[in-house]
Formats: structure tokens, sequence, C-alpha cells
């Protein structure tokens, strides 16, 4: 192999990667708070439906990135009603969302432009156009994202209080804060980058909403976090290394590897599942989530 | 789920979910409304076409036949304290299991073949749920996660081996041959004809017998049999089955293979009785649906049995709606099924409350 796919290898690995790099960071901040997000692919397909549709009706990609943000905080803070104030089941809330998604876009994109679902194609100032190395703003923003979460959780006394909230609520309750307003700005935090995601999809790397596009990158980006251990920069790595897997299933589809033979897409694609579960199973390593994750706070408890 | 509240069982077996159902269908309302559609006639049009002719309640009864096994499904587990997400995971390999023994065993009279075909289905589906059943129990790992990894691993599986293995080499389709002929689970229509009956084709198989006897079965299993007492001790306390000499370790693994074989049956009646062959997405998501079917009706077959109902008229009024009224597409009933969802189970608390402030003015009144 030559520098040269290797650099094309390295470029679309990164495309792939940062939709997938938001939606996890949007899952660690939600989890680290002690909220399970299993919801990630939803808000996703939401905000890339919504981004697609503002970009449409107000010729600007911008616009569209700031209405795909306000429809995913939305569904965000549904979840986070359902968790946080109703002391709901966070998976059950989690599911229903990711349902909802898929068929509210579906249902309103059919009745608005009556193409199947689609959004009409986005052109020009629609999309987000590259700013630096053939890359948008976006990926910019979404990268910038990860020294920003690692420094706010780990070097601050918010990011203090927010792991705390996820690990002994009632440590934290107990010292005067408030465990609802953590736990919503952690949601809420997690709305605006999933929004970043989905706005990705849809404003900066295609050009306009196709039904069901997010094709369960919520999901892998879920996987990505428990690789990254809920932490800032592993994330970035483990949605680098899902992001490679994706670019290289494509330029290894049909080639032999020598010793092994014809390597199917298909295992390929089965790797960060398959990783994750063996991850998970404590085969090698360990993957603790934070302590309350899942666990309502019931303060007189 | 421990009741924080004290209400009369009727009311939080039957009234409390009831509410919340009907919340779900206002705002589903609500969504007919905002894209600019009369939800009445939506309704009407949805009844009509589930309930109004003969071919339309015999498709309704198909899909509720589908929506009750993924319904045991989700329950069994849940009974367990398990949330098993991977039934459309579970049903794809029972599905592949199918396949494997239909087409294997050609040779074989129908009599033998019906039956080992179920078999496969339950022992692929149940082998698929075993893995994250056993790997919660003994390594810890949380059972969501692992699920839905699960799911993506088998829709990766069959798409490889339909592409790849189990294709007819002159066929495009990524589909396997069709089922020898013997191995067709009747249709009903054809079952009543015999008898001299005559009802409108349709989809209508006799797995719906099979789905009512695994009803009963799943009944029997848990509020009448010592191992479905165990299940539920291990849902509601771990710790209190230990001291009672209950492993849970084993429960959760047996839970989730019975979950497991349950959601194979939807392959059964997708595959065995209509499509006669294996082929991609089967499933549809109606994995999930049993999520809902589950929660709706409180894990109980008799509930589960009615909420496949219901959602069985949605999914075939709502083919015959999208027809009549084309901005109302199928995906209305993923929508109502995750409304139903969110509200019958994230916000039943929301509900009860409801319910329970109710019941206390009422007595109030009275004192």
């Amino acid at each position: 192999m030559d520098l040269g796919i290797l650099v094309t290898i390295f470029d679309s690995a990164l495309r792939l990667s940062i939709p997938l790099l938001a939606a996890c960071l949007a899952g660690l901040w939600s989890e680290r708070s002690g909220v399970v997000d299993i919801g990630l692919e939803g808000k996703m397909l939401v905000a890339a439906f919504a981004g697609a549709a503002g970009a449409y009706a107000f010729g600007s990609a911008w616009a569209g990135l700031l209405v795909g943000i306000v429809a995913s905080v939305a569904i965000g803070l549904v979840h986070g009603f359902a968790s946080i104030s109703q002391r709901g089941n966070q998976i059950v809330s989690g599911v229903a969302i990711n349902m909802l998604a898929a068929g509210l876009t579906a249902i309103v994109g059919n009745a608005w432009y009556g193409q199947g679902g689609r959004t009409p194609p986005l052109e020009g100032d629609q999309r987000f156009g590259s700013v630096l190395f053939g890359h948008s703003a976006l990926v910019y923003m979404v990268l910038l994202a990860v020294p920003v979460t690692w420094f706010v959780l780990g070097r601050t006394r918010f990011g203090l209080r927010l792991r705390a909230v996820g690990e002994n609520p009632a440590a934290v309750d107990t010292a005067g804060i408030s465990v609802t307003g953590l736990r919503y700005t952690a949601v809420i935090i997690a709305g605006v980058l999933c929004g970043l995601a989905g706005a990705y999809l849809s404003i900066g790397q295609a050009a306009g909403f196709l039904p069901n596009m997010t094709a369960g990158r919520g999901f892998i980006a879920l996987a990505a976090l428990i690789f990254a251990k809920w932490r800032a920069w592993p994330a970035l790595g483990a949605c680098f290394l899902f992001g490679l897997l994706d670019a290289s299933a494509n330029q290894l589809q049909g080639l032999s590897l020598p010793g092994i033979g014809e390597v199917p897409v298909q295992a390929i694609q089965a790797l960060p599942y398959l990783m994750t579960v063996i991850l998970l199973a404590g085969v090698i390593g360990k993957a603790i989530p934070p302590r309350a994750a899942g666990l309502p706070y019931v303060k007189e408890r | 789920m421990s009741a924080p509240l004290d209400l009369p069982k009727w009311a939080d077996t039957v009234l409390v979910p009831a509410i919340s159902v009907v919340a779900a269908f206002l705002v589903a309302g609500l969504v007919v409304l905002a894209i600019g559609e009369n939800p009445l006639t939506a309704t009407r049009y949805l009844l009509q076409g589930s309930l109004g002719t003969g071919e339309g309640l015999g498709f309704t009864l198909f899909y509720m036949t589908d929506f009750i096994f993924v319904g045991l499904a989700v329950a069994v587990a849940y009974h367990a304290g398990l949330f098993n997400i991977g039934g459309e995971g579970q049903a794809t390999l029972a599905g592949l299991g199918i396949a494997l023994v239909l087409n294997n065993l050609t040779f074989l009279p129908g009599f033998l073949l019906i039956p080992l075909g179920i078999l496969g289905a339950a022992a692929f589906g149940a082998a698929w749920a075993a893995v994250p059943g056993y790997l919660q129990a003994k390594r810890g790992s949380h059972i969501v996660i692992t699920t839905i990894m699960f799911n993506w691993l088998a829709s990766v599986l069959i798409v490889y081996l339909l592409v790849n293995v189990l294709r007819e080499p002159q066929s495009m389709n990524p589909e396997t041959r069709a089922f020898p002929d013997q191995s067709h689970i009747p249709f009903m229509h054809d079952v009543l004809a015999a008898f001299g009956v005559e009802i409108p084709a349709s989809q209508l198989n006799l797995t719906l017998v099979l789905a009512l006897a695994a009803s009963y079965f799943v009944w029997l299993l848990i509020y009448r049999s010592r191992l479905g007492y165990a299940i539920r001790v291990v849902g509601s306390n771990p710790t209190a089955a230990v001291y009672a000499g209950i492993s849970p370790a084993r429960i959760i693994v047996i839970a989730m293979v019975l979950s497991g074989a349950l959601a194979g049956g939807l392959a059964v009646n997708e595959l065995m009785g209509y499509q006669h062959r294996l082929l991609l997405e089967f499933t549809s998501g109606y994995g999930f649906v049993g999520i809902a079917v589950a929660l709706m009706g409180r894990a109980h077959p008799v509930g589960i049995i009615l909420a496949s109902l219901l959602f069985g008229i949605l999914y075939q009024g709502g083919a015959e709606l999208a027809f009549e009224q084309p901005a109302i597409t199928r995906d209305m009933v993923v929508v109502i099924g995750g409304i139903i969802i969110l509200f019958a189970g994230a916000l039943d608390g929301l509900f009860r409350r409801f319910v329970a402030h109710l019941f206390t003015r009422q007595k109030l009144a009275r004192a």
C-alpha cells in the first residue's frame, strides 16, 4: 500500500468517526451524570432530520445546525423528564425514544416533502463546505469537544460535581447541590452533542436527510463509550478505531490477506460489536460504568 | 417493579395501563392532526381495514401471532429482572435454525419436519439469548448492552450467510431456496376449508394456535411452577433468592434461554407459516414491538394477548390506512409503539400517581 491509499483511508476514517465521536461524547456526559442513554441513535436521527429541514427552510447550514440541536435537546429533555423527574426506567425510555425518532422523522418527512421521507437535496450554503484540509467546520467543532469534555469533566468544580452525581448522588445531595439540576444539565449537553452528530450526517457528510440514515451509529457510539471506559480521550481513540474499521472495510472488500484468505466485509463490520461484548465480559481489561448509572435518585433513601 | 403507592389490584393491573394507552393514542392523534389529517377518519379506516373484513381480520391475527411470541419473550426475561432487547437478533437466528433444518432434511415427512423446524427455531433463538444471559450471570456484563450488540451481530451474520453461503447460485436475491412443501405450516383458510368452513384467504396460519399454547405454557410456568417462582424471586430480590437456596446465575441463564426460544416463534410464524424461505429483515423491527406489548400487558400472558391484538390491529389497519390516506404511512404504528413504551413503561409512575390521586379524592369525598 502506498502513501496515497493510507491518506485516503485516514481521511475517510476521520469522516466516518466524527458522528460516532459526537454521539459517544453525548453518551459520556449523560452516563457520567448517572443517566443511561441508549437513545443516542434516536436523538441523532431527529437532529439529522430537523437539521436538514432547517437548512432547507432557512437556506443556511448554520441555521440547520441550530434547528437540529434544538430538536435533539427537546427529545433529550423527554428522556430527562422520564428518567430524572419521573424516576422511570432509563432503558425503557431510551428504547421508546429510538422508536419515536424512527417513526416521527419518516412520517413528518413524508408529510412535508412527499419524497418517501427524504428532505429535498441541499446545495450551496445549505450545506457545510470545507474550511480546512477538506473538512467542514463541524468536524473541528466535534474534535474540539474532546479536550473541552476532558477539561470540564476532569478539571473543573462543575465537572467534579457532575461525575460525583453519577457515582454517589446521595453525597452530592448532602453537600446541598441539586442532583436533578446537574443531571438535567448533562442531558442537555448530551442533546447538543447528538445534535452535532445528526447535523453532520445530513448537512455535512450527505446533502439531505434519508429515512433511518443513522443506521445504527448511535449503538456503535455506545460500544465506543464502553470501549473508552467513559473517558474523553479514549473515546476519541475508540471512535477513530471504529471509523478506521469502517473505512478499511470498503478498501479491503475482495482483498485477500496472506494466511487468512479473503476477508468478508461483514467480519470487519462485526468487529466493534464483538470487541464490545468481549470487553464487557472482562476477558481483556474491565469496563466499569459509573456506579449510579441507570439508577433514579430517590432523596429520602 | 415495586409499587410505591397503594392501589387496588384491578386499578394497578388494568386501569393504569389502560389510561396510559389512551393517553398514547391521544398523543398519536395530535401527530395525525399536526400533519394535517383527520384523526377520526384515520381511526375509522384503521378499524375498518383491520376488523371490518374477514381478510383484514386474518391479517390482524397473523400479526398478533408475531407479537404474542416477542411479547412473551420480553415478559419471561422481565420476570427474572432482565431486560431482553435482543428479540430481533434471537428471531433472526431462529430463522437461520429453521432454514438449516428444513432445507437439509427435505426427505422427512411433514409431521416430523414441522416439529423439527419449530425446535430448530427455538434452539437457535435460545442459543443466541443464552450467551448474553451467561455473560450477565457469570461475568456481570450488562444484558441490555450485550443483547443490543447481539442484535447487530445477528444482522451482520445473516447478511453474510445469505449473500455468500445460503443463497441459491442462480438467484440474485439474498434468500434461501424455498422450504420443501411438506414443511409449510398450513394456512388457516385451508385448514378450515377441510372442515367445510369457508373463510377469506390470508397469511394467518396454525402458528396462532402455537402462540396461544405458548401463552398458556408461560402462564403455567411463571405463576404455577417452582421454576417460575424462582424466576420471580430472582427478579424481585436476587439477595433473597440466594438465601432461599436459589442460584440467581442459573435462573438468569434459564430465563434467557426460554426468552430466546419464545422469540423464535416470530420466525416460525413469518417463515414456516408465510414466506416459506429465509430472507433478510423478516423480523421488521417486531422484536422492539415486543417490548411495548410486554410493558402494556404487564408481563402477564392475558395482557400480552390483548396488547398483541391491539398491535395486530394497528399493523394491519395501518397498512390499509396508508393506502387510503398516503400521508399517514405505516411509520405511524412505530410512533404509536414508541409512545406506548414511553407512557406504559418509562412514565408509568406518572399515570400511577394520577390514578392514586383520583382514588384518595374519592375516599376523602366519601368520608
